[in-house]
């Protein structure tokens, strides 16, 4: 079901300290909303990314809980505050409690 | 499949006072207008996507930021949206997402301050072709 699941980033490889820099994530996920009907009638059981979790250098960023009224592939667009060089860490996790990360390093010039 | 979505009985929509009620749940207290804003096309023509950026007018720091934001919508089957929460680590309290939404109704956002303080606006957004399976 949830196969062929990447989250994608961009995310600023520099920045200037004390800079507040945009950060765009998407992760290619169907975001099942548990309404649907298949081909035969019945309902398609409900599975979405329900969570992402951002950290910069283990320090929490935005904690984001979502709902099936999130559209599929949930893309979301969000700032950062960049004090010092750094890794910003994403994981995503869907209802059946599998989950992805993806990682990206932000140097301070 | 959009179409055959119109033609058979659906589960229930959200009301209102469901909304209220589930941003009441997460969100104590009395909301006040203003500091929020929610950005959104007036006519959505797919309700499958319908960009939405909700900001919160705060500076941001150690002492003044935006420790949540929640979204709800009173049209679509369930009230929830999303919830957002922030640190001054954000450095600017903004999300921008892509929301199904099945009908045309009222997107509801309501801002939690560090101190408590509540905040909200709402946004009626028209939608032609709704956006929940079918």
């Amino acid at each position: 079901m949830a196969d062929d699941i990447k989250p994608r980033l961009r995310v600023p490889a520099s920045a200037k300290k004390g800079e507040v820099i945009e950060i765009k994530t998407l992760i290619t996920h169907p975001m099942e909303t548990g309404q649907r009907k298949d081909a035969d009638g019945k309902l398609v059981p409900r599975l979405i990314v329900n969570s992402l979790v951002v950290t910069y250098n283990g320090k929490p960023v935005l904690n984001a809980k979502l709902e099936p009224a999130v559209s599929a592939n949930p893309y979301l667009a969000f700032f950062l505050k960049v004090e010092e060089s750094g890794t910003l860490k994403f994981t995503w996790t869907d209802d059946d409690k599998q989950s992805w990360s993806a990682e990206s390093k932000i140097e301070v010039a | 499949m959009a179409l055959a979505g119109t033609l058979v009985a659906r589960n229930a929509f959200a009301t209102a006072d469901q909304a209220k009620d589930w941003l009441a749940a997460l969100a104590k207290g009395a909301p006040k207008d203003g500091k929020v804003t929610l950005k959104a096309p007036e006519i959505a023509e797919n309700g499958n996507a319908v960009p939405l950026t909700v900001s919160v007018d705060s500076p941001m720091n150690d002492t003044s930021y935006v420790k949540a934001i929640y979204i709800a919508a009173d049209g679509n089957p369930n009230p929830g949206v999303s919830v957002f929460e922030f640190t001054p680590l954000s450095g600017k309290a903004e999300i921008a997402l892509r929301v199904r939404l099945q009908q045309t109704q009222k997107l509801v956002a309501v801002a939690e301050m560090n101190d408590g303080a509540l905040f909200t606006a709402s946004r009626e957004i028209k939608v032609t072709i709704g956006g929940c399976g079918g």
